[in-house]
C-alpha cells in the first residue's frame, strides 16, 4: 500500500507542476494560441488527477476514467473552437495578443 | 368588485385610454373624464363611508376585500379604508382633479406626461386603499419613481441633478423602509402564521419590544424622508423647484402624505412600545423641521424654495402632532394633512401660472402683480392667508387641532416644544406676507410685466377646485374631524396604556 | 326673550362681502356704495333693536342675565373642549354693537365722499363688511376661542385695509408690520388660551366667569417659574389684548397704521378693533380679579403707554400720527381702568370696569370724529402733514366746529362725553391709590394740550399756500361728522352705569367734584397753554424745541422704539437665525446629502479599474482569492 501511495504522489506531484504550469502560462502568456495551451494543461492536468486516484483509490470502479475520456472530448470540441476563434480574430485584427482585444470596451 | 377596487382600475383604464389616443384634445378628454370620474368615486366612497359608520358599522376597516396574491410569503391584494384613508383618497382625487387642469398645455409629449401621472396616481390611490405590507410598500414605489421622469423630463432649472437628488433620497428611504417591513413581517406572529396584513399583525401585537426598538426608527425614518423629516428633506426644495406645476402639486400635495401616513399606519399603529419608548427623539427632529422650514423659508428668494421650505415646516408639524400621540393631536396631524395639501397644491398651481408668464420665479423680479393679474394675485392671497392659518380656511382648523392635542401633555418637554410649534404662526405669516408684499403688491417691478394677461380658463377652473376645498374645510371642519377621529382613536388607544 | 333674528347681524355683513367681493367688478361704484350702506345701515338697525329688547328686559335678582341666542358646534377638539360658534348678548356685547355698527354706518356714509372716484371702491366696501363681520363676531363670542378666530380675521381685515393702496410700498410695509406684530401678540393669545383652556377644561365664558371660583379652583398647585399658571394663562391672554389695542411695546404698528384710507383709520384703528384688547379683559374680568398680579401688569402696561404716547403725540407733524398716538394714549386710559379695580362691587373699587367701558363708548365717537374731520381736512388739502395746514377754520366751517367739539371732548372740558367718562376712570385710579390717580391726571391735561395743539395747527396759525382753494367736503362726509358731533355733545348724559357694570347691577353715575374739579382746571391749563404757544403763528414753540433738544428728538421719533424691533427682526431674526440657517441647509445638511453621492461617485471612479475586461487579470486575482481561502480554511479547520 505504502509503495502504491507513493507512486500516486509522484503521479500528483506531475499534475500538480503541469496545472499550475497551466495556470501561469494562462496568466502570462499573452499570446492566445499559448492561452490555449495552458488551459489545455490545466485540463489534462485535471485528466490525470480522474485516472490517478480511480486507479489508486477506488480500483473497483471506472467513473474516474470515464470522466477523463468526456474530458478529453470536451476538450477537443473546446478547442476546435477556440482556435476558430483565434483564427476569426487574426482575420480581423491582424494579431492575436489577448489584451489588444478591446474593441467591445469602446 | 368592491368600490376601492375602482381607485385602482380608473387609473388604469385611463392609461390604457391614453394609450391609445392620437391627438391633444384626445388626451385631454380622456384625462380630464377620469380624474373626474376618480373625483367622483371619491365623493361616493365619503358618502358610502359615513352612511355605514352612521349605520353603525363600528369595524376598524370598512369595504374590506382580501385576494390571495403570493401564497409563499402571505402576500394578499388586501384592501380596506378608515376614516383616514377615505380622508386621503378625497385629498389625492381633488388634486389630482385640479392637477390635469394645471397641465392643460403641457409641452413636449403630452401623451407620456399623463400616463406617468396617472401611473402616479395609481401608486397614490393604491397606497391609501392597501393593508396588506407589501402591497402598500409596492404601491408606494409605483409612486415614487414617475417621479424621477416627470421631473427629469418636464422639469425646468437643474431638473436631472433635481430628479436624481429626489429619487435617490426617496429610494434611501425605501431601502430603509423594506428593511422594516420585512423586520416586522419576520416578527408579526408568534405561532408561526407570518402575515403582512395590518390589522392582523397589530391584534397579533407579537412583536418583541427589542426588535420595535429597532424596526420603529427604520419605518419612521422611511416613511419620514417623504414627509420630508429634519434632516432628510433637502429633495423637497430642489425637487419642486425644478417638478412642472402639476408634478409639484401632486408631490406636495400627496406624495408627501404617503410618508405622514405611513408613519402612523405602519411605524406607529404597529409598534405602540417604540412609539412610546423613542418618539422624544423624532419629536426633536420635527420640532426642528417645524422652526426650521419657517426660518429658512423667510430668506428665500425663490418662489418654489419658499414654498418647499414651509411645506418643510407644515410637514413637520404632521409628523410632529402624530408623535404627541393622543386623539386630538393626530386628528389635528391628519387634517393639517388635507390642508397642507390643499394650499400647498393652490400654492405650486398659481407659481406655475405666475412663472409660465413672468418666466422668473425670483420675487426681487417681481412686484405689482395684483394689477396686472388680479385673479392670479388674489388666488395667491387666499393661498398664503391659508397658509399662515386664517379661520375660514383649513389651516387654521388644523393647526388649532394641533396644538390644543399637543398641549394635553403636561411633561416640561412636550410643553415646550408645542410653544415652539406655535411660535411658526408668526414666522409663516412673516414670510408669507413677506412675498404677498413683494410680488403682488407694490410698484410694477418689470414693464415687460405690464403685457402679460389674467388666468384663462382651465387655470381658472383648477384653482377655484382648490380654493373650495380649502374654504369648505376651514369653514365647516366639523365633518372631517369627526371623519377622522374615530378612525385615529383606536389607533391612539392602541399607543396610550 | 327671542333674539333669534340677531343671527342676521352677523350673516348680513357675511354676504355683504361675498356679494361685494365676487360681484363687484360687475357693480357700478355707486351702486356698490349704497348697497354696502343700506346693508350697514340694516345691520345697525337690528343692533339697537336688539340693545332696546336687552336693556328694556327686566332685571333678574337686580342682575341683567346674559343671553345665548345661538351656540351650535363648530369644531370639537375633545369631548369636553369645542368650539362654539354663537351669539351671546351681555350688556357689553349690546353696547359694542351699537358702538361698531354705528361708527361703521358713519363710515360708511363718509367714505362715499371720500372715496369717490378711487380704483378698488367696490374693493374697499367689500373688505368694510368683511371687517364689521369680523368685529360683530368678535363682540359676541360665547367663548374665548371664537374671540380668537374672530379676533384673527379683523387682523386680516385691518391688514387688508390698511394695504388698501397697495401700490404705495409705505401702505404695504405698514400692512405687513401691523399683521405681524399683532400675529406676534395673538400667539401670546393663543398659548394663553391653551393654558387656561387645559386646566379649565372649557373654552366658553360663562363657565370661565362663572362665580364660585371655578377658574382658581381649576388651576390652583400648579405654578410656573414663581407665578401660578393662572397668572401666566391670563397674562399672556392680556397680551394678545395689548398686541391689538397697541399697547407700549407692542404699540408699533398702529401708527404706521395709519397708511389706510382715513376712514379706515377712523372704524378700525380708532373706534373698534383697537378696543378690542379692553373688550378681552372685561370680558374675562372676573377671572382677571382673582389674579390681582396680573391686574397690576396691567395698570402699569396701560399707565406707561398713556404717558409715553401722550409725550409722543405732542410732537408729531402729521396729523393722522397725532391722532394714532392720542388713540393709544386713550385705550391705555380703559387699560389703567381695568386694572385697578379691585372688586366687583362698582361701589367698592369695580368703579373702573363701568368707566372703561364708558370711556370705550365716548372716545369710539369722539375718535371716529376726530378721524373723519381729519379725513375732511385732508380731502380738502391734500397732505397729512400740519406744516401744509393752518388757518382752515374759513374754508372748512363744519369739520371746523366738529372739531373742535371733538377736541374738547377728548380733553375732559364739561359737558362734552369725553368729560364723563375720562372723569370716572380718574375717579377709579383716584380709588386704587394717589399714585395712579395724579398719574393719570397729568396725562390728560397732556392730552388736552396735544390736542389743542393739533386743533390750532390745523385750523388757526399761519395759513399754508395751497395749490387750489380748500373747499369743504360733500354731503355724505359732512352728514356723518355732525351726526358723531351731536352723539360726542349727548353722551355723556347717558347713564351709563345703569345698563352697564361689572357685575350687571346697576350703578348710579355721581361725580366726584374734587376729582373733577382738577381734571377740568388742569385741562382747562393745557388748553390755555397750547393757545398761548400755537393759536398765533408765534417763535414760542421754536424756542421750546430748541430748549429741549434731546428730549423733543427723541419723542419725535417716537422714542426709537420702531428701530429697536427694525434691529430685533431684521439684525437678528434675519440676519442672526434665518440667514444662518438657510446657509446651513444649503451647505452642511444639503451637503452632506451631495457628499454621499460625490463619495458614491468617485469610489466608482476608483474600483472602475477592476472591471478591465482583462481575462487573465480576473483569473490571477481570482487565483490569489482561491488562495487566501484556502489557507484561511486551513487554517480555521485543521488543527
Amino acid at each position: 500500500m505504502d509503495n502504491n501511495l507513493t507512486t500516486m504522489y509522484i503521479y500528483l506531484a506531475i499534475s500538480g507542476i503541469m496545472f499550475f504550469a497551466g495556470v501561469y502560462g494562462f496568466i502570462a502568456r499573452r499570446n492566445m494560441l499559448a492561452i490555449l495551451i495552458s488551459l489545455e494543461l490545466m485540463l489534462n492536468a485535471v485528466d490525470i488527477n480522474f485516472a490517478v486516484f480511480n486507479r489508486y483509490m477506488h480500483p473497483t470502479v471506472l467513473e474516474g476514467y470515464f470522466f477523463t475520456l468526456f474530458a478529453i472530448a470536451i476538450a477537443a470540441a473546446e478547442t476546435a473552437i477556440a482556435i476558430a476563434i483565434i483564427i476569426n480574430i487574426y482575420r480581423n485584427i491582424k494579431n492575436i495578443k489577448s489584451d489588444s482585444l478591446d474593441k467591445m470596451k469602446n | 368588485m368592491s368600490i376601492l377596487s375602482i381607485f385602482v382600475i380608473i387609473p388604469i383604464l385611463m392609461l390604457g385610454g391614453l394609450f391609445l389616443s392620437r391627438n391633444m384634445k384626445q388626451i385631454r378628454t380622456v384625462a380630464t373624464i377620469g380624474s373626474a370620474l376618480q373625483l367622483i368615486a371619491a365623493i361616493v366612497l365619503v358618502v358610502l363611508f359615513c352612511g355605514e359608520r352612521s349605520a353603525g358599522n363600528t369595524a376598524e376597516m370598512l369595504f374590506m376585500v382580501d385576494h390571495v396574491w403570493f401564497q409563499a410569503l402571505n402576500i394578499h391584494y388586501a384592501v380596506g379604508v378608515d376614516g383616514v384613508s377615505v380622508a386621503m383618497i378625497l385629498l389625492s382625487a381633488i388634486i389630482v382633479f385640479a392637477g390635469v387642469f394645471a397641465s392643460w398645455k403641457i409641452e413636449p409629449l403630452p401623451k407620456e406626461f399623463f400616463m406617468w401621472l396617472i401611473l402616479l396616481s395609481i401608486g397614490v390611490y393604491g397606497f391609501f386603499i392597501s393593508i396588506d405590507l407589501f402591497t402598500m410598500f409596492m404601491f408606494y414605489e409605483v409612486a415614487l419613481i414617475p417621479m424621477y421622469l416627470l421631473i427629469g423630463i418636464w422639469g425646468s432649472g437643474k431638473k436631472y441633478y433635481s430628479a436624481m437628488k429626489l429619487t435617490l433620497m426617496l429610494m434611501g428611504g425605501s431601502a430603509l423602509l423594506l428593511l422594516g417591513i420585512l423586520g416586522i413581517y419576520f416578527h408579526s406572529a408568534t405561532d408561526g402564521n407570518l402575515t403582512m396584513n395590518i390589522l392582523e399583525i397589530a391584534k397579533n401585537d407579537a412583536i418583541p419590544h427589542f426588535w420595535q426598538n429597532i424596526l420603529f426608527p427604520l419605518t419612521f425614518v422611511g416613511f419620514g424622508v417623504l414627509g420630508a423629516m429634519f434632516p432628510f428633506h433637502t429633495w423637497s426644495p430642489d425637487g419642486h423647484a425644478s417638478a412642472p406645476t402639476a408634478v409639484s402639486m401632486l408631490h406636495a400635495g400627496v406624495l408627501m402624505k404617503l410618508g405622514g401616513y405611513g408613519c402612523f399606519r405602519v411605524a406607529m399603529y404597529l409598534m405602540p412600545y417604540a412609539t412610546q419608548e423613542l418618539s422624544w427623539i423624532f419629536l426633536i427632529l420635527t420640532g426642528i423641521s417645524v422652526f426650521y422650514g419657517a426660518y429658512s423659508a423667510c430668506v428665500q428668494t425663490d418662489l418654489k424654495y419658499i414654498n418647499a421650505y414651509s411645506s418643510v415646516s407644515h410637514c413637520g408639524l404632521v409628523l410632529f402632532a402624530l408623535l404627541m400621540w393622543n386623539t386630538t393631536a393626530m386628528t389635528g396631524a391628519i387634517m393639517q394633512m388635507l390642508s397642507h395639501g390643499l394650499m400647498t397644491a393652490l400654492f405650486f398651481a398659481l407659481i406655475g401660472m405666475i412663472y409660465g408668464r413672468t418666466h422668473t420665479r425670483d420675487i426681487r423680479e417681481m412686484g405689482g402683480l395684483m394689477k396686472i393679474m388680479p385673479f392670479l394675485s388674489v388666488c395667491y392671497v387666499i393661498a398664503g392667508l391659508a397658509s399662515l392659518g386664517l379661520p375660514g380656511l383649513s389651516g387654521f382648523v388644523a393647526e388649532m387641532t394641533i396644538f390644543v392635542g399637543s398641549f394635553d401633555h403636561t411633561d416640561t418637554f412636550r410643553r415646550v416644544f408645542t410653544i415652539l410649534a406655535c411660535t411658526s404662526i408668526v414666522i409663516t405669516a412673516v414670510y408669507i406676507l413677506r412675498v404677498v408684499g413683494k410680488i403682488l403688491y407694490g410698484p410694477v417691478q418689470d414693464q415687460h410685466h405690464l403685457k402679460l394677461t389674467d388666468a384663462v380658463w382651465y387655470e381658472k377652473f383648477s384653482t377655484i377646485v382648490l380654493i373650495i376645498a380649502v374654504a369648505g374645510i376651514g369653514i365647516f371642519p366639523l365633518w372631517v374631524s369627526d371623519l377622522i377621529r374615530e378612525s385615529i382613536q383606536v389607533i391612539s388607544e392602541r399607543i396610550i396604556p | 326673550m327671542d333674539y333669534s333674528y340677531s343671527i342676521l347681524i352677523l350673516a348680513l355683513p357675511l354676504f355683504m362681502f361675498l356679494t361685494l367681493a365676487l360681484g363687484g367688478n360687475k357693480m357700478s361704484q355707486k351702486f356698490a356704495g349704497i348697497l354696502g350702506t343700506a346693508g350697514l345701515l340694516t345691520i345697525a338697525v337690528l343692533s339697537y333693536m336688539v340693545a332696546f329688547q336687552y336693556f328694556g328686559m327686566d332685571r333678574v335678582d337686580g342682575v341683567r342675565d346674559a343671553e345665548i341666542a345661538y351656540n351650535f358646534e363648530w369644531l370639537s377638539f375633545t369631548d369636553k373642549l369645542t368650539i362654539n360658534l354663537g351669539i351671546l348678548l351681555d350688556p357689553i356685547s349690546v353696547m359694542m354693537l351699537v358702538v361698531i355698527t354705528t361708527v361703521s354706518l358713519m363710515v360708511h356714509i363718509y367714505s362715499m365722499g371720500y372715496m369717490h372716484g378711487e380704483r378698488g371702491f367696490q374693493r374697499y366696501y367689500a373688505f368694510l363688511s368683511l371687517f364689521t363681520f369680523s368685529m360683530l363676531g368678535l363682540v359676541v363670542a360665547t367663548n374665548i376661542f371664537q374671540m380668537y378666530i374672530f379676533w384673527e380675521l379683523v387682523g386680516v381685515s385691518s391688514y387688508l385695509l390698511i394695504g388698501f393702496y397697495y401700490t404705495k410700498p409705505s401702505a404695504v410695509s405698514a400692512s405687513k408690520k401691523a399683521f405681524i406684530v399683532t400675529r406676534f401678540a395673538d400667539l401670546g393669545f393663543l398659548i394663553g388660551i391653551l393654558l387656561l383652556s387645559f386646566y379649565t377644561e372649557t373654552f366658553s365664558f360663562d363657565q370661565l366667569t362663572a362665580e364660585g371660583g371655578f377658574f382658581l379652583t381649576s388651576t390652583s398647585g400648579a405654578t410656573f417659574l414663581g407665578c401660578s399658571v393662572a397668572s401666566w394663562a391670563m397674562a399672556l391672554i392680556f397680551m394678545g389684548g395689548a398686541g391689538k389695542s397697541a399697547m407700549f411695546p407692542l404699540h408699533i404698528w398702529l401708527p404706521d397704521a395709519m397708511e389706510g384710507p382715513t376712514p379706515v383709520s377712523a372704524l378700525i384703528h380708532a373706534a373698534t378693533m383697537v378696543v378690542a384688547g379692553v373688550y378681552l379683559v372685561a370680558r374675562l374680568f372676573p377671572v382677571y380679579l382673582s389674579v390681582p398680579e396680573v391686574l397690576d401688569l396691567i395698570t402699569w402696561v396701560g399707565a406707561i403707554t398713556a404717558l409715553y404716547a401722550a409725550i409722543v403725540a405732542c410732537v408729531q407733524s402729521d396729523i393722522k400720527r397725532v391722532l394714532a398716538f392720542s388713540t393709544i394714549s386713550q385705550i391705555a386710559f380703559m387699560i389703567v381702568a381695568l386694572g385697578v379695580c379691585t372688586s366687583m362691587v362698582p361701589s367698592e373699587g369695580g368703579l373702573g370696569y363701568m368707566a372703561s367701558m364708558f370711556h370705550l363708548f365716548t372716545h369710539a365717537m369722539f375718535k371716529a370724529l376726530l378721524f373723519l374731520g381729519a379725513g375732511a381736512v385732508i380731502h380738502a388739502v391734500h397732505s397729512n402733514e400740519m406744516s401744509h395746514m393752518g388757518g382752515l377754520r374759513k374754508y372748512l366751517p363744519i369739520t371746523h366746529i366738529t372739531f373742535l367739539i371733538a377736541c374738547l371732548a377728548i380733553a375732559g372740558i364739561p359737558p362734552f362725553s369725553g368729560f364723563f367718562s375720562k372723569d370716572e376712570i380718574l375717579a377709579a385710579a383716584f380709588n386704587k391709590s394717589m399714585f395712579w390717580g395724579v398719574w393719570m391726571t397729568v396725562v390728560a391735561a397732556i392730552t388736552a394740550f396735544y390736542m389743542f395743539r393739533l386743533y390750532f395747527g390745523i385750523f388757526w396759525g399761519k395759513e399754508a399756500k395751497h395749490e387750489h382753494t380748500p373747499h369743504e367736503s360733500p354731503a355724505t362726509m359732512t352728514i356723518p361728522l355732525i351726526i358723531l358731533a351731536i352723539v360726542t355733545c349727548v353722551a355723556g348724559f347717558i347713564p351709563f352705569g345703569e345698563f352697564v357694570t361689572s357685575n350687571g347691577e346697576a350703578y348710579h353715575i355721581h361725580l366726584d367734584m374734587t376729582v373733577a374739579v382738577t381734571s377740568v382746571v388742569c385741562a382747562v391749563v393745557a388748553i390755555a397753554l397750547a393757545t398761548w404757544l400755537f393759536a398765533k403763528p408765534n417763535p414760542k414753540p421754536e424756542k421750546m424745541q430748541a430748549a429741549l433738544p434731546n428730549l423733543h428728538k427723541w419723542a419725535y421719533n417716537r422714542f426709537y422704539m420702531d428701530n429697536v424691533y427694525q434691529f430685533i427682526t431684521h439684525k437678528i431674526i434675519f440676519a442672526c437665525i434665518s440667514k444662518p440657517i438657510a446657509w446651513f441647509d444649503r451647505h452642511i445638511i444639503d451637503g452632506t446629502m451631495d457628499m454621499f453621492a460625490t463619495v458614491t461617485n468617485s469610489v466608482a471612479e476608483k474600483i472602475k479599474g477592476f472591471q478591465s475586461g482583462k481575462l487573465q487579470m480576473y483569473v490571477w486575482i481570482y487565483i490569489v482569492g482561491a488562495m487566501i481561502l484556502a489557507v484561511a480554511a486551513i487554517y480555521t479547520f485543521v488543527k
